[in-house]
This record gives structure tokens, sequence and C-alpha cells, in this order.
């Protein structure tokens, strides 16, 4: 096979092995930030349960953990799909960079089986351990998940700022030093702005559907509690993501300069730069469409008009992104922000009701915002991923080494196939998963509709009654 | 020993963890498949779901593991294992996927037309991955895997003699594992003739091993003949005996029900083999072209993966040692799944002679006419 030929094999692999390699991790990024953050706020509902003896908490957060433990279950085979991935899709990758980058995963393997095991304990522990046991068991929960998620966000943040190893005269990277590999640069600021997003979506998600429960009439003490308490979480930790975000923001015009150009779409480097709200980059470098705001970027680099942004064009051609990705980057980066921002006014408008009245808002149109407030956290973090991936690009470890070296030397036509057969198993898992929580729900309602009755006849449990439907 | 031979030690652990948590469930779903019909396998099956809820998926994450001890501990293993067979690869976890889906959906589906094709994924599945995973295996042991970016035979490096006879061995030692563990789950749900059932296929998988093991030696004598020279020498030699000790003893305790000792011994049945697999191949990573030295990656990076697992096993032990208590002493109850089951089938209800107990839970977590955990019932 002559040079060339062989050059377009190796890149008409890149593709496949590309959207192969973002489906997964879509459909995996949306089970993480309930793997993340569920826990705690059912931990927060079994603790109200226990300190004011309230039944309807400590049911909200049994039913919980069941979603919660099925979703982990799920969250298992698709992280094990990935990691398998790692080798068929990306084995170059990993032959060269594994042993630098691999020891942040090791621990988030491990933090993964505690979690995993204590799950199981607070899952089967409702019945027969004491209550308080059973609280203190499921307690170190939350912790396990913020040490998993350590691991991870830290292999995905050397990806962005390599550090901790030196070349050797062939290139390949030795003296290791794994302290700086765990902790590098974009480690910290990263680490927080996904684990923020991880609460806020978990959070909005849930009570999501409490919400979708007070618009159709269902407004009990048992859907009250279950919108409150997720809601709280998530309308806390909105503005602190607000603050978060941006640092991170600031972060990579430092570390990663033209990743920042790649986001802000920003072509010519210098002073005064103007903020693009979307817009599309074209290949010369002038944007199509979008809203322009003069001096807006250069501003929020360096909170002064005079800082001084680098520009795409100063990169070489074949160490940038595309125009095409730069504006897939923008794109998602501007519904990344936008959506915070409405998600942020509508924390506001929950934090001013509950100061002036102690109260829920009482509009439907705040319902019908928060609703809906669910699943916009989750195209935001979809978006966020996005912006995080598809700015790296024509990098896989930054500067580096580039995609189309790490890429398998497996002919694209396979690749495609396991693609197509991986989208209709992930399919067939999704219906199956949606059909066991509408299952349960059904269930649930039922339920609660029978021990209304059983209670209106006699009641021994006051408490209980207000639960009902 | 240097850091490279300890991390290949616990690479090689976890491996056995895999093929002894990962083998419980995929061989349930051997037995689930061939239990028989609708009416002859509904115990059977039966006795399958309620052992199995989707929180044991947590078992792949030995998988992970090993995955991950591979490609931080011996990178161009990792690039040149999956890139080859890549194939087998593919296949072995569409089957992980596959059987967690098929279990997932055949759990509360009561229709039989549905339920009978969601069995077949199940097990065709459970199945596929046990005998794909090994077969990769296979291929690394009679040096069928060079290193580089998909430099060997896609087909060959797990399509061959060698690798055929692992994935036997491991779809059979799943079968074996499943067979003793369900057992003891048969005496927990109350159910003697299913105790009695499962102890059959105990000793027949028992038998079936011992018979694949040995015509995988005479395979290995010609096929992957490194393999066979160091299952016969050394510390290759002393697993391989204590592997076939192991089974033997599992038969021994089996038929005096002794049932913790049982699963004990087969537990170590399974896992002395995939010892004596990694001790055999010694010194080699790949054999015979690299070895664990030449493909170990930094040093620095080694010492801190052992630090992690020595930290990992201080926290996960104490942990995994009070799931094992608390479930000994009946301190664990598992109602949420179960619940689920019921709620479908209260309504339809036209399967409900597969229910062996019947009897009403505390209400708040049940309807009428639910199927109570056993545990329950055997409390009251």
């Amino acid at each position: 096979m002559s040079g060339s030929a062989y050059q377009i094999l190796a890149e008409s692999q890149v593709l496949p092995a590309r959207e192969q390699m973002a489906f997964t991790l879509m459909v995996h990024v949306i089970l993480v930030p309930l793997g993340v953050a569920l826990p705690f706020i059912t931990l927060l509902m079994n603790y109200l349960g226990l300190r004011r003896n309230d039944a309807v908490a400590f049911q909200l957060a049994r039913r919980w953990s069941t979603v919660m433990a099925i979703q982990f279950a799920i969250g298992v085979v698709t992280g094990t799909v990935i990691s398998l991935e790692f080798g068929l899709l990306w084995p170059g990758l990993m032959g060269r960079w594994g042993d630098v980058f691999g020891t942040g995963f090791g621990i988030e393997a491990w933090a993964f089986f505690l979690e995993a095991i204590l799950i199981s304990i607070y899952l089967y522990g409702w019945k027969r351990l004491s209550p308080r046991t059973h609280f203190l068991l499921g307690l170190p929960i939350p912790l396990t998940s913020l040490l998993g998620a350590f691991g991870i966000l830290s292999a995905n943040a050397w990806m962005n700022t390599p550090q901790g190893f030196t070349l050797d005269s062939a290139g390949n990277p030795t003296a290791v030093t794994v302290e700086k590999v765990l902790f590098n640069p974009i480690f910290g600021p990263q680490y927080w702005h996904f684990i923020a997003a991880a609460y806020m979506t978990a959070g909005f998600l849930v009570a999501s559907v409490y919400a979708v429960g007070w618009l159709r009439g269902r407004r009990d003490r048992y859907h009250r509690l279950g919108f409150l308490v997720p809601f709280t979480v998530a309308a806390i930790v909105t503005p602190v993501q607000m603050a978060l975000g941006d640092g991170l923001a600031r972060s990579v015009f430092r570390e990663q300069p033209a990743k920042f150009a790649t986001i802000e779409i920003v072509w010519t480097t210098g002073p005064n730069q103007a903020e693009y709200l979307y817009g599309r980059l074209q290949p010369d470098g002038t944007v199509d469409g979008g809203i322009k705001i003069p001096g807006l970027d250069s501003f929020l680099a360096g909170f002064s008009r005079n800082t001084v942004v680098q520009g795409l064009s100063g990169v070489p051609a074949e160490n940038r992104p595309t125009a095409t990705e730069a504006t897939i980057a923008h794109w998602a980066f501007d519904t990344m922000v936008g959506i915070a921002t409405v998600l942020l006014l509508l924390a506001l408008w929950y934090g001013l009701a509950w100061l002036r009245r102690r109260d829920l808002p009482r509009s439907r149109w705040f319902y019908r915002c928060a609703a809906l407030a669910g699943i916009a956290s989750v195209v935001a973090v979809e978006s966020g991923w996005i912006t995080a991936e598809v700015g790296r690009q024509p990098w896989i470890v930054w500067e580096q080494m580039k995609v189309a070296e790490a890429v398998t030397n497996i002919s694209a036509g396979p690749i495609w196939a396991s693609f197509a057969v991986l989208v209709i198993v992930y399919a067939l898992i999704a219906w199956a998963f949606i059909g066991l929580l509408l299952r349960m729900r059904l269930r649930w309602r039922g339920q609660d509709a029978q021990l209304a009755r059983e209670e209106t006849a006699e009641p021994e449990e006051p408490v209980r009654a207000e639960a009902a439907p | 020993m240097t850091s490279a031979d300890a991390v290949a030690l616990v690479l090689v652990l976890a491996i056995a963890a895999y093929a002894c948590g990962g083998g419980i469930d995929y061989g349930a779903g051997f037995w689930d498949l061939t239990a028989g019909g609708d009416d002859r396998g509904a115990r059977p099956r039966t006795l399958v779901d309620y052992a199995m809820a989707p929180v044991w998926e947590a078992n792949n994450v030995w998988l992970v593991f090993v995955f991950i001890l591979t490609w931080t501990g011996f990178p161009t293993v990792f690039e040149s294992v999956l890139s080859t067979a890549w194939l087998a690869a593919i296949l072995a976890g569409l089957g992980l996927v596959l059987r967690g889906a098929g279990f997932a959906l055949r759990k509360p589906t009561r229709q039989r037309i549905r339920r009978r094709r969601y069995t077949a994924v199940f097990g065709v599945a459970s199945i596929l991955a046990p005998f794909f995973f090994a077969a990769v295996l296979g291929g690394v042991a009679s040096g069928r895997i060079p290193v580089g970016n998909r430099a060997g035979d896609p087909v060959t490096s797990w399509l061959n003699p060698t690798s055929v006879l692992f994935g036997a061995l491991a779809v059979t030692a799943s079968a074996f594992l499943a067979a003793v563990f369900l057992v003891s789950d048969a005496r927990r749900y109350g159910a003697p003739d299913l105790e009695a059932y499962f102890r059959r296929r105990t000793v027949l998988a028992a038998g079936a091993l011992v018979v694949v093991a040995a015509v995988g030696l005479i395979v290995f004598r010609f096929d992957a003949r490194y393999l066979f020279d160091g299952l016969f020498s050394g510390w290759g030699l002393a697993f391989l005996l204590l592997a076939v000790a192991a089974t033997a003893g599992t038969v021994w305790l089996v038929r005096r029900g002794n049932h913790l000792g049982t699963r004990l011994a087969a537990i170590a049945a399974v896992a002395s083999m995939v010892l004596a697999w990694g001790m055999a191949q010694r010194p080699y990573a790949l054999p015979t072209t690299l070895t664990i030295q030449a493909a170990a990656g930094d040093p620095d990076t080694l010492r801190w993966l052992l630090i992690v697992t020595g930290i990992a096993v201080i926290l996960v032990g104490p942990a995994l040692a009070l799931l094992y208590r608390l479930d000994l002493t009946d301190r664990l109850a598992a109602d949420h799944d179960i619940d689920l089951t019921a709620a479908h089938a209260a309504p339809e209800a036209p399967m409900t002679p597969s229910a062996l107990v019947d009897a009403v839970d505390d209400r708040r977590s049940s309807g009428p006419q639910v199927a109570s955990p056993p545990r329950d019932a055997k409390r009251s």
C-alpha cells in the first residue's frame, strides 16, 4: 500500500472512532451526575427523616436509593464499555501514555468498588438495620463518589494540561512524577466545576419529577418535600457554579490559550476582543451571524478591555481545530452558559420567595420552569463536555499527541459496524431503564393510594395521611 | 520481587477475582439458558431472578480494574492485545452489555413470548462474554499477540486451539461456580428441590471442568508449548494441583451439605486455575516476545499503583467484610426489585406459579399478593 493511500485509510478511521467514543461518553455523562450527587441528596432526605422522625422523608429516601442502585448498575456497564474502547479505539494513546496518566484511573476503580459495596449495604439495609446505623453506613457514599470523580477528572485534566514527565531522545515519556500528573494545572478548576455540575444536575433532575407532579395537581407533602430538598441543593450550588465556571474559563485562557480562542472563536491575536453570542467561524477567520459584543471577551478573560487574547490564526493550521470544530465548541459553550444563566434566575426566584414568605413560589410558571430545569441541566452538562473535548482538537494529549496518532489501525468499516451495534444496544438499555423507572412510579403511586385508603379507615399513623395523593 | 512483578501479580489476582465474581453471574445465565422449556425451567429461573440483583453488575468493576492495571502498568500490552484481538474483545463487550440488558428487561416482564426472548438474550450473552474474554487470554498465552498497534492477525489471534480451550474452560468454570452459589441461594430461598437440582449440576459441572482441563493440557502441549511447560513446573504446577484438589473438594463438600465450605472450595478452584496460567507464562507478559520487565511502565507509576492498591485493600476489605457479615447475619433484605416484579405481576399475574413463597410483607413496602423476600419468610 502506498504511503498516501495508507494516510487516507488512517484518516478515515479517525472519524468513526471519534463518533463512537463521543456517543459512548455522551450516554455515560448523563448517568455520572446522578452517580456523583444522588447519594448525597438521598442521604440528606434520610437525615431529615431521622431528625424529624418523618415517614414521608424516609419513603422518599428509600425510593431514591432504588433509583440510585439501578442507575449505578447501568453506569457500571457503560463505564466498562468506555474502558474497553480505550484499547479498541485509542491503543496509541494508551500504549504511549497509559503509564503516565493511568494512576487516576486506578484510584477511580477502587473508589467505585467501595461505592458499589456501600450502595449494596444501603439499599438492602432499609429493613433490618436500625435507622441510625443504616444512615451512618450510607454516609461515606458521597465521599467515595467524590474520590472516584477525582481520579477521572484528574486524568481528563491531564490530557488538557499534561505535565509530570520528560521525553527521552526517542520522544517517549519517562521519569514520571505521579503527584504532578494527578494535580496538573487545570485539574482543580475542572474538578470543582464538574462536581458542582453534578450536584446541580442531580438536584434539578430529581426536583423536576415532583414539579411535574405538582403541575398535575399532586400537591401533598410527599411531592412538596420531594421537590424542596433536591431543588434547594441545586439552587444553592447554581451561583457557586457560575463562579467556578468563570474561574475555569480563565484557567483555560491562561493554560490553553488556543483552546480559549476556539471556544470564543477569536481569530486574530490582540486586545479589545469582541464576544460573540453564537455565530459561525468561517475558514477565513470571519464570523458569520451571532451577536457581537465589543470588548467583552477581553474583559471576561482579564477584567480589562486591554487584555490581549491569543487568536486561532496564530496557531499553525495543522495544530488548531477546523472552523467547523471551533464553531461546535463555541455553540456548546454558549449553550451551557445560557442554560446556566437561566437556571441562576430560577434559583434567585426561589431564593427571593423563600426570603419573603418562607415558602415556595406560587406561580405555575415557576413549576413549569422547574420541570424543564432537569432536562436543561443535562443539556448543559452535555454542552460542557462537548466544549471541553471538541475544544481540545486536534490534540488528544494537549500539544503532545494528536487524535490521529492515537487511533487504532483497525480499518473504518468494522468501527462503523461496531458503532451501529452499540447504538442499538444502548437504545435497548435506555428503553429498559426508562421503562423500569415508569413502572416503579406506577407501583409507588398505587402503594400510596392504597395506604391512603387504609389510613382514612383507620388513622394510626397521622403523619403519613398527608403523603397520599 | 520487582514492582513490575508485584503489579503483574495484582493484575492476575484481579483477573482471578473477575473470573470468580463475574463467573458467578455469567454461570447463572448459563443455567438459566439450559433450564429447559417454560414450565420445566420456571422454578430454576425464578431462583436465578431472586439470586441476582442489578447491584451485582458491580462485579464488572473487577474487569475495569483489570483494564486499568494493564494500561497503567503495562501500556504496550494493553495496546497490543486490544488492537490485535479487537473482534473478540468487541464480542465479549457485546456479551457483557447484552447480558445486563437482557436480565434487566426480563425481570419485570411477565409476557411469555417476550420473556422467552429476553431469556435467550440473557443466556447466550452470558456465554459469549466469558468465552471471548478468555479466548483473548488464550491468544496471549499461546504467543499470538505481537507487540504493536494491530500488529497481529485479527482472527487467528483468538480463534485457535488454545483460545477455544480457554473459552471453554471459562464457560465451564462459570457454570461450576454458579451452580455452587445457586445451591446456597436455593437453601435461603427455602426450596429443597432446587437445592438438590443445583447440587447435581455442581457435580456435573465439576466433571466437565476436569474433562475440559485435561483436553486443554493436551492441546497446550502442541499449541502453546511455553504455557504447557510452565504448568508442569514450579508455581504453575503447584496451582494446577491446587485447582484439581479444590475441584474434588467442592464435590465432596457439596455432597456433605457444607455450604460455606463448598463456596470457598469452588472459588479456590477457579482462582487457582487463573493463577496457574499466570505463573506458567512467567516471566513473559506476552509469551515469548515481551517480558513483564520490558513491558512495565514508569517505575514511579508502578510504585504509586501499588500504594493505591494497598490503601484500597485497607478500605475495601473492611467494607466487603461488613457486607458479608450483614448478609450472613440476615440483616440485609432485598425487597426492592422483588417488589418491582410483583408490581407488574399483580395486575396481570399470568405466571404466578413461579413465585415460591407468598407472604404479605410489611405493608409499607409492598402491596397485596406480593412475593416477599424469602429471608423474611424465614424470620416470621
